[in-house]
């Protein structure tokens, strides 16, 4: 008999606590960066793997140090688009830290590369710029710092997979405008400026149209040496 | 021997002195920064990625763009001539040491109210910062307010010159935050109405507004159906002060650049005093809400669409009786943001979403989606609708017209 008041006593304590610690854990949103970063999600995808909306690029599997840079120059409004530095505007340099990380963790499948809508002639212009670069133009190729895979190097050089052919093609329109710079020496900014507009139609439509490599992983700092230097990635 | 002696003695007296001058003066360094602080000064002297307090920002107004100035202690291109004199004089009165006129942008009309200790206390920091030699960009104003003398009229209208006075039947602890939020703190820059001459009269003072150039509604910080804050817990308005998230609701577009940039550092006494203040002015009576401009029938259409649109994008984070989970993320139901008179505001959230400021007390703030690429205009005015009807909320409905006017709102 009194052991079984005890028991049933134990139960009742047991519930109770249960019941608390469910109560708390309902009443508060997830302790989680996924939880702290659904604002993004709208745009860049759950997992940072991109949506339907071709402006908006993947950010799943990049270097932490490029996203980061990104982040605060969103956040100063050095790069320019103004629901972004709006979002951001207010975030301290830590958090914005843990943001990049965040998405630099994350690794969903790259997609299906779509059929691309432009001419086997652009795509092999696009080909030949993007693997062997136009020396007689001052143009290097984008293998050359965005890795042999175009994966991208840790910390600051991002992989160019996975991004639709308008959101590359508008992002050299920007670098050769102006419009997006980086810390001097802005690298990009050299680069873009040397290409012509079916120059940037070509690459970004062959970048499209890559499949994903085995190991999409960004390669390690140092394993290559860049063609010149880049604030984006001290040496 | 003892002449020797005393001579050391002497030093000795002579270095302790200076050491406690010296201590004397970073106690009012460090006093001076805090206020500065309190007076958010850095929001407009200090630029995206520039030096500290080198000016240069871009104040977009009705009337042109204002540069804001350099105030580090460079002698030519800074403040490095001015004595403290200067600095009091153009606090208090809104005049440069030479007596021109200076544009109302900066928020002179409140900083009078500040006195001559701590306006010291600011100089005596503003001293000690790392000079910039920067010189101040003209300002870019249409005609004719690019004329000085126009700000003669302004004055005559909107301001009256004179330190703050206590009022001796209430307490030390009101009477200080009355001090901060009038003075230093330039609540009513915001939170007033502005009328069409960029001034706020003093009778509608704290009675919000739309705030010119950025689209947002300043509530009134008067009344309870605003952001009136007399049925709120002194606990509730502080955390929202020094945090920027309380268990009634979290600070957003430009009152999100306040906290971040000023409140979060004030200390718990004088935010203490803010919100005792704060609660103390706000009416207990106020207007009974609009009725909607909207006919019945597209009004529960719009809210019938609304509860189908919060279900699905809404209810997994604000509750399907729009509970919240506090302080993160907030109730709707009783938010007097979401029921306002104006719904500016949230038609905005939804529309851009938004984090709440990165403090000291939130460093990793929860932040909103925006929602602006995936609702239609007739699904925001909906949800917006549903939000400000549902759960005994007392606004009203509002427009698709509305929501799409709203799009094009700048966003910084």
């Amino acid at each position: 008999m009194f052991a079984r008041v005890a028991a049933s006593a134990a139960v009742i304590v047991t519930l109770s606590a249960f019941d608390g610690a469910a109560a708390q854990t309902a009443s508060q949103p997830p302790d989680t960066m996924a939880a702290r970063v659904e604002a993004c999600t709208p745009c860049h995808g759950n997992k940072g793997e991109g949506t339907s909306d071709v402006y908006f690029p993947r950010l799943a599997g990049k270097p932490a140090g490029y996203l980061y840079n990104q982040l605060l120059a969103f956040r100063s409004g050095r790069r320019k688009y103004p629901p972004m530095n709006y979002l951001l505007e207010f975030l301290p340099d830590p958090y914005l830290e843990a943001m990049a990380e965040y998405f630099a963790s994350e690794h969903p499948p790259l997609p299906q590369p779509a059929p691309s809508e432009v001419s086997k002639d652009v795509l092999a212009q696009g080909e030949q710029l993007a693997t062997s670069g136009d020396a007689a133009r001052n143009i290097p190729a984008c293998v050359s710092c965005h890795g042999p895979g175009l994966t991208g190097m840790q910390p600051g050089i991002p992989g160019l997979l996975g991004l639709r052919a308008a959101y590359v093609s508008a992002q050299l329109g920007a670098w050769r405008y102006g419009t997006r710079t980086a810390k001097s020496p802005d690298c990009m900014q050299l680069v873009a400026g040397h290409l012509t507009e079916a120059d940037v139609t070509a690459v970004a439509a062959w970048l499209a149209t890559r499949p994903a490599p085995a190991n999409p992983a960004p390669v390690p700092k140092g394993t290559y040496a860049l063609p010149f230097g880049c604030g984006s990635q001290p040496n | 021997m003892g002449s020797k002696l005393s001579i050391t003695l002497l030093a000795l007296a002579a270095l302790t002195t200076a050491a406690q001058a010296q201590d004397k003066s970073s106690d009012i360094i460090a006093r001076g920064e805090y206020l500065a602080r309190a007076g958010d000064c850095t929001a407009c002297h200090t630029a995206p990625e520039g030096r500290l307090f080198a000016g240069g920002r871009a104040m977009p107004t009705p009337f042109g763009t204002i540069y804001t100035s350099n105030i580090t202690p460079d002698p030519d291109a800074g403040i490095g001539k001015w004595s403290a004199d200067d600095l009091y004089r153009t606090m208090h009165s809104g005049r440069f040491p030479d007596g021109g006129l200076i544009y109302p942008a900066m928020p002179f009309a409140s900083y009078t109210k500040v006195t001559r200790a701590d306006s010291d206390a600011i100089f005596a920091y503003l001293r000690s910062i790392a000079p910039v030699n920067q010189k101040n960009r003209p300002h870019e104003l249409r005609f004719p307010y690019d004329n000085r003398q126009l700000i003669l009229g302004w004055r005559t209208l909107f301001f009256s010159e004179g330190e703050f006075k206590p009022d001796p039947t209430k307490s030390a602890e009101w009477n200080r935050g009355a001090y901060l939020v009038e003075g230093l703190g330039h609540c009513g820059m915001c939170h007033s109405p502005i009328n069409a001459l960029g001034g706020t009269s003093q009778s509608d003072a704290f009675k919000g507004g739309l705030i010119p150039m950025q689209n947002w509604y300043a509530p009134s910080l008067t009344s309870n159906r605003e952001a009136g804050l007399g049925d709120w817990s002194i606990k509730d308005i502080t955390d929202l002060l020094q945090t920027g998230v309380s268990a009634r609701g979290v600070v957003y577009g430009p009152m999100a650049e306040v906290v971040h940039n000023s409140l979060q550092y004030l200390n718990d006494e004088d935010t203490r005093a803010m919100a005792v203040y704060l609660k103390g002015i706000a009416e207990g009576s106020s207007p009974p809400p609009a009725n909607s401009a909207l006919p019945t029938t597209e009004s529960s259409l719009l809210i019938s669409l609304g509860k189908t649109v919060y279900d699905k994008n809404c209810a997994s984070c604000h509750g399907t009786q729009g509970e919240g989970k506090p302080p993160h993320w907030p109730p709707l139901a009783n938010n007097q943001s979401i029921e306002m008179q104006s719904a500016v505001n949230p038609i905005r959230m939804v529309l851009n979403g938004g984090y709440p400021p990165g403090t000291r007390g939130n460093p990793r703030p929860y932040g909103m989606p925006p929602f602006a690429g995936l609702l239609s205009d007739n699904e925001v005015a909906a949800v917006v609708s549903y939000i400000r009807t549902a759960w005994g909320n007392r606004g009203t409905p509002v427009s698709a017209r509305e929501a799409n006017e709203l799009r094009s709102a700048p966003l910084n």
